[in-house]
């Protein structure tokens, strides 16, 4: 992925006279078998455990009996799409997935935004990196980890609910309320990725040109104007990748930890896409049910993908690829 | 130098604010974890227990420590990591060489096998039923091999080589050196400091990951240590009803579960300060790069 508009590469060396045709594939081989060979064994990773999955999912439209044949037994046709399209839990949880994407797309892709203005106005060395280190550590916590702290924290017991009763409040019980459901999820993503995420920006902001905020100044911008004027356009194409990264995303929401987290009190807010399709698929063993949610599910998420990053060549030029 | 005005001393003093607001609450429920883990049951549940132990004790260290499932799964994630991280490391290294040279036929074709990879999988249901057909359930493979190239690590990995000058090279061919012979006497000592970084990529991510051992592991000798602490997390909170006697188990397993997760995330905790640095320059060479 490409975070700035500028070629990135080097050009190639213009074709001599010399050598005027391709390689053929026979000559690249012979020059090249050393090269080809140590690609061998990652291409079968690919094949077998990314290529041969997606294939997999032919038995969204076949017959599968566990323990039977990988890709299923016989030609079903698009029942189980039918099955999931008129199953209104299917619904409700794709709401559900909808609504934590939003909210976290909402909070959890502009916050290290402002995050990394903060910190590139500190103007203290030491101070900058302090903030830094402290606020990145949760990324590198298991999620099991963080689930154990979220539960922690926010029992009957924790340090939340001493809080409310300091305040002469009655305790909350957090996890089994599904109105706090996605407050805690949210604020739980928040809390483990907004210092991880100024990384990009903080390294953004270090290529913009230094000329451009003196020639700001002379024009008599003050530093919110700077701000505005040169330190958010500098920034832009960060902010732009990572938003059709976080587009993509969307239906993914954090799987792992609503499956931590959630249960079937909080399963009215909390059950999404995901979490629906696992308890269908692999606890209920209806594999081909599943596996049609799940490509449905992966076929919005590689159209939002697109779909973002060619609005986004269109508007502002700027694209992954 | 341009004299600040009164304005931005004003914002840097909320700045100031601003940026200790977030060390406080990104630090605050590891404090109180740690207090939690040392403190008595009657405290924790009562309610007592915030930024300091009460009723300061070893019991639970003790009872935890002294259970053999905890360091078999201990152990387990060990092995798991050191294997996992290694052939990881093997094959995202020999890949992101083979896709570093822009002479290769058919390096587009290989570089978009990887990428396309990041913008859509096979899911969940037909990942399982593959793994599950190959047999590997209940082995080390089914946690090794199925994340074994993270095409993130790939690409940093190219950006990196691409960024090697080619002269060596060059001059180690004339010498009449294979490409094995480049890779393993001119191009990997000069790539140490990028080696360390996916080592540590790797070996954090294998460490942290649950869900695969979860899913793939029926026998509890056979789990990571965080398929432990979640199974303490889901029986402390799978219990509906809320009487008198399941709370008292409730209670004892928070102080356990406190314990679980200072034991559990020690080792990155330890190592953090010192390989914080690396984390952060192998992303950087991804994004600049990439």
């Amino acid at each position: 992925m490409t975070l700035t508009r500028a070629p990135h590469r080097v050009a190639e060396p213009p074709t001599t006279g010399l050598r005027p045709r391709r390689r053929t594939w026979g000559q690249a081989l012979r020059r090249d078998w050393q090269l080809y060979s140590l690609a061998v064994l990652p291409l079968l990773f690919f094949l077998i455990f990314r290529y041969l999955p997606m294939i997999g999912n032919v038995i969204a439209f076949r017959r599968y009996e566990p323990g039977g044949d990988l890709l299923g037994e016989y030609w079903v046709g698009l029942r189980y799409f039918e099955m999931f399209l008129n199953d209104p839990t299917f619904w409700q949880v794709f709401a559900n997935t909808v609504i934590i994407g939003g909210l976290t797309l909402l909070f959890c892709f502009p916050l290290p935004i402002v995050l990394a203005l903060l910190l590139n106005e500190v103007r203290t060395r030491w101070l900058k990196g302090f903030v830094q280190t402290i606020s990145y550590l949760p990324h590198f916590l298991s999620i099991v980890v963080i689930a154990g702290l979220v539960f922690q924290t926010l029992a009957v017991d924790g340090v939340v609910n001493q809080g409310l009763r300091a305040l002469g409040q009655d305790p909350v019980a957090f996890m089994q309320d599904p109105a706090w459901f996605r407050t805690i999820y949210v604020s739980s993503e928040v809390w483990q990725t907004v210092g991880w995420g100024t990384i990009l920006y903080l390294a953004a902001l270090t290529t913009i040109d230094s000329d451009l905020y003196e020639q700001a100044r002379v024009d008599g911008a003050n530093r919110w104007r700077q701000t505005w004027h040169v330190t958010l356009p500098g920034i832009r194409p960060t902010m732009i990748t990572l938003l059709i990264l976080n587009i993509g995303t969307f239906l993914a929401v954090g799987f792992e930890k609503i499956l931590l987290l959630y249960n079937p009190l909080t399963y009215s807010t909390a059950d999404v896409v995901a979490t629906y399709l696992y308890r269908v698929g692999i606890v209920s063993g209806s594999f081909s049910y599943a596996a049609a949610i799940g490509l449905f599910e992966s076929l919005i998420g590689l159209a939002l993908v697109l779909g973002a990053n060619t609005i986004s060549r269109r508007t502002v030029g700027t694209s992954l690829w | 130098m341009v004299r600040p005005t009164r304005g931005y001393r004003v914002f840097q003093a909320v700045n100031g604010f601003v940026l200790a607001g977030v060390v406080v609450v990104t630090l605050f429920p590891f404090v109180n974890i740690v207090a939690r883990s040392f403190s008595g049951e009657h405290e924790i549940r009562s309610g007592q227990v915030t930024l300091w132990p009460k009723g300061f004790n070893l019991t639970t260290y003790q009872n935890v420590m002294s259970d053999p499932l905890f360091w078999i799964n201990y152990r387990n994630t060990v092995v798991y990591t050191v294997a996992a991280t290694a052939i990881s490391l093997v094959l995202t290294t020999c890949y992101a060489y083979v896709l570093s040279k822009h002479r290769l036929r058919g390096r587009a074709l290989l570089v978009g096998v990887a990428v396309f990879t990041m913008f859509f999988n096979g899911g969940l249901i037909p990942n399982y039923v593959l793994v599950s057909s190959l047999e590997l359930r209940n082995t080390l493979w089914a946690i090794v091999l199925p994340n074994a190239i993270n095409v993130f690590n790939l690409l940093v990995m190219k950006a990196f080589f691409e960024s090697l000058p080619t002269e060596l090279e060059e001059a180690a061919a004339v010498d009449g050196l294979g490409t094995y012979g480049i890779l393993a006497r001119i191009v990997l000592p000069l790539s140490k400091a990028v080696l360390a970084t996916m080592l540590l990529f790797y070996a954090v991510q294998f460490w942290n990951s649950w869900f695969a051992g979860f899913l793939y592991m029926d026998r509890q000798e056979l789990f990571p240590v965080t398929v432990y602490l979640r199974n303490l997390i889901a029986g402390a909170t799978a219990g509906t009803d809320i009487t008198a006697s399941s709370e008292t188990a409730l209670q004892v397993a928070a102080s356990i579960q406190a314990v679980t997760i200072v034991l559990t995330m020690l080792p990155i905790m330890l190592v953090y300060p010192f390989i914080q640095r690396y984390f952060v320059s192998g992303v950087m060479l991804g994004a600049v790069k990439g």
